[in-house]
């Protein structure tokens, strides 16, 4: 009776974190007009006209590439700066390198807006804004210190003996890190990357700001269905579907290390 | 390699761990440091390496001074207490690494070396494995291998034997002086039991709270310990170190035990002293007829597999023997122990020993 108490609950609770997103998935397959005139609990004559749109339409689908693309980008960028900077606060004590430390994790400390006005103006002096590298490198002031953190985690587990047997046995540095190294705390690379890739795929202050049209995430985007005619609600839900998919898709890959990296590599 | 430190020091955040440590390895030579948790030995085996360096002092490899020369411009080999291998490598990516770095040799000529080393170590089957997946004793001979394939003149061993398990260790350890009794590599070897520094032969350094108090033949070492202290670490059980004084009468024990003082004592001035007597040349029998002895209680009597260890009191002094052979005794029973007063060593109130039991270096190379 126990068990069967709790498996009620539980599919209970699952129902309700999985109703808004069912409700999503149920109105990108309708009508417009379907969705306005009646409840329907499942699309009683599905279609994938609004994804079919989503794939067509330049302005659509260039959001995705847009997004993906200063993604990438940003995932690149923190993990190349990341990883030494990592490996020194791991192994390596020099002045001041507690403070440093902890001076990395306030960039995190402050609302994203109180950025926003000088990176904006800095940018736009630069002749940044509106590519993808305004958004890339404004997201690293958020994720170089978040993946130092957890790398230096990952890092700190790996034994500091392993480094000098390399270094004894005549690796360099820059060879023993790639070839020994590496290939120990990949799981932690994963899952900084994962950490990386999620900031930035839901950040829309920065992302919206810092582009016009040429570099416009996909987030930006959907807020353009707002039109006289009012919402267009079944693209909207296709669309919101779209950009649920690759954060999923990342999700699963490191499923069994999140854990792990929630708490800073320091399990 | 011959290697020489001289008067080395290391501080480290105002903590003393070496006071200058002067010490010349010969090339060739087998050296044990012995000495207990925190003397040091580490400390002295990454000074030697370069993994870190000196405080003060310098060090010579030969007759270069090699005290700020990295790591990996010298030519050492260095296997850990523990397992420490590549993990993501396999057995035989393992012990070639250090060839493949190191040394411009041929694929081919590599991978003769690598199985010749792993057959050495018979782990000639493991080679496709991971470290991983090798038992504790497998993974010690991996990384044994990847040291002895270097070839390096100079191969620290931090205490490798200390993570494994009674039966391995002994195997690992016969093994170990059949690979190093013929080669030209300088071996220094840290351990913590006596009985490692006798089983190897070689030289024996005695590492003490960050000083080397003694370094010397092996046995010499153990029957001429220059201090009390020596003594204590170059034994095992430990030693038993009892309060004397010498006088008219003879040598009164703290015991309240007096007898006549043995012929090696005979020289010495009246007065206070510390004798010790090892473990084992206490005995439950008058052996040797002349045996003193002691009437104590039971405290404790440990099995050490076809040996006990009897604790014994006598006053508020427990003393230990080493008896042969599987011997139970009842908690609180009487005992007498027997022991010779010529194998007694004498130390001053200092420590210093002042006479020690009758021994003749036992010399091979007869002039």
């Amino acid at each position: 009776m126990k068990i069967r108490m709790r498996t009620i609950g539980l599919i209970g609770y699952l129902t309700l974190l999985m109703l808004p997103i069912y409700w999503m998935l149920n109105m990108s397959l309708r009508e417009n007009n379907d969705i306005m005139s009646r409840l329907a609990f499942y699309p009683h004559h599905p279609t994938i006209n609004n994804y079919v749109q989503i794939f067509t339409d330049p302005s659509w689908y260039m959001g995705y590439v847009n997004s993906f693309a200063y993604v990438g980008i940003n995932t690149v960028i923190s993990l190349l700066v990341a990883l030494p900077a990592a490996y020194a606060f791991s192994r390596y004590r020099f002045l001041g390198d507690k403070h440093l430390f902890f001076w990395l994790l306030t960039n995190r400390m402050a609302p994203a807006a109180v950025f926003l006005l000088p990176i904006f103006q800095l940018y736009s002096e630069l002749g940044l804004i509106d590519t993808y590298l305004a958004v890339a490198l404004a997201h690293t002031l958020f994720n170089v210190p978040l993946a130092v953190w957890i790398l230096e985690g990952f890092m700190s587990g790996v034994p500091r003996e392993i480094d000098e047997t390399a270094f004894i046995d005549g690796y360099s540095l820059p060879r023993f890190f790639l070839t020994v190294f590496l290939p120990l705390i990949r799981a932690g690379v994963g899952v900084t990357a994962f950490f990386i890739f999620m900031f930035s795929w839901v950040e829309l202050l920065f992302a919206r700001t810092l582009t016009i049209t040429e570099a416009k995430p996909i987030a930006a985007v959907m807020t353009r269905t707002v039109s006289a005619s009012g919402l267009d609600w079944g693209l909207l839900a296709a669309a919101g579907i779209l950009t649920i998919v690759p954060g999923a898709l990342v999700i699963y890959f490191v499923r069994n290390y999140i854990a792990k990296g929630f708490a800073l590599g320091r399990v | 390699m011959r290697l020489t430190l001289q008067n080395v020091g290391k501080v480290v955040n105002g903590k003393t761990h070496l006071y200058g440590i002067d010490l010349e390895l010969e090339s060739g030579s087998f050296n044990v440091l012995l000495g207990p948790t925190q003397a040091g030995k580490t400390s002295v085996l990454r000074l030697m390496a370069g993994l870190d360096r000196p405080s003060s002092g310098k060090i010579l490899e030969d007759d270069n001074d090699v005290t700020t020369v990295g790591v990996r411009k010298r030519n050492v080999a260095m296997v850990y207490q523990e397992f420490v291998n590549y993990p993501s490598f396999t057995i035989y990516k393992n012990i070639a690494a250090p060839l493949r770095r190191t040394k411009h040799l041929s694929k081919a000529e590599i991978d003769v070396k690598v199985r010749a080393t792993a057959e050495m170590l018979h782990i000639e089957r493991l080679l496709e494995r991971l470290p991983a997946e090798l038992s504790g004793g497998q993974q010690q001979r991996v990384a044994l291998a990847r040291a002895l394939v270097k070839d390096a003149p100079l191969l620290l061993l931090d205490e490798p034997l200390v993570n494994l398990d009674y039966k391995l260790r002994e195997e690992l350890r016969s093994e170990m002086r059949q690979i190093f009794s013929y080669g030209t590599t300088t071996v220094v070897y840290a351990a913590t039991e006596p009985s490692e520094a006798l089983m190897f032969g070689g030289k024996t350094g005695i590492l003490d709270a960050g000083r080397l108090l003694q370094y010397g033949p092996g046995l010499e070492v153990y029957h001429r310990p220059v201090t009390a202290r020596v003594s204590e670490i170059f034994s095992d059980p430990p030693i038993n170190l009892i309060g004397a004084s010498i006088g008219p009468q003879g040598c009164r024990l703290s015991l309240n035990v007096v007898f006549p003082l043995a012929d090696h004592m005979r020289s010495l001035s009246p007065g206070d002293y510390r004798v010790g007597i090892r473990a084992n040349q206490i005995g439950v029998v008058n052996r040797s007829g002349n045996g003193i002895v002691i009437h104590a209680t039971v405290e404790l009597a440990e099995f050490n597999g076809s040996e006990t260890y009897l604790h014994a009191r006598h006053g508020d002094f427990t003393m230990i023997a080493l008896l042969n052979g599987v011997r139970e005794y009842a908690l609180g029973e009487a005992v007498s122990l027997y022991f010779d007063p010529s194998r007694l060593f004498v130390f001053d109130v200092a420590g210093e020993l002042v006479a020690g039991p009758e021994w003749k270096p036992y010399n091979t190379k007869a002039a």
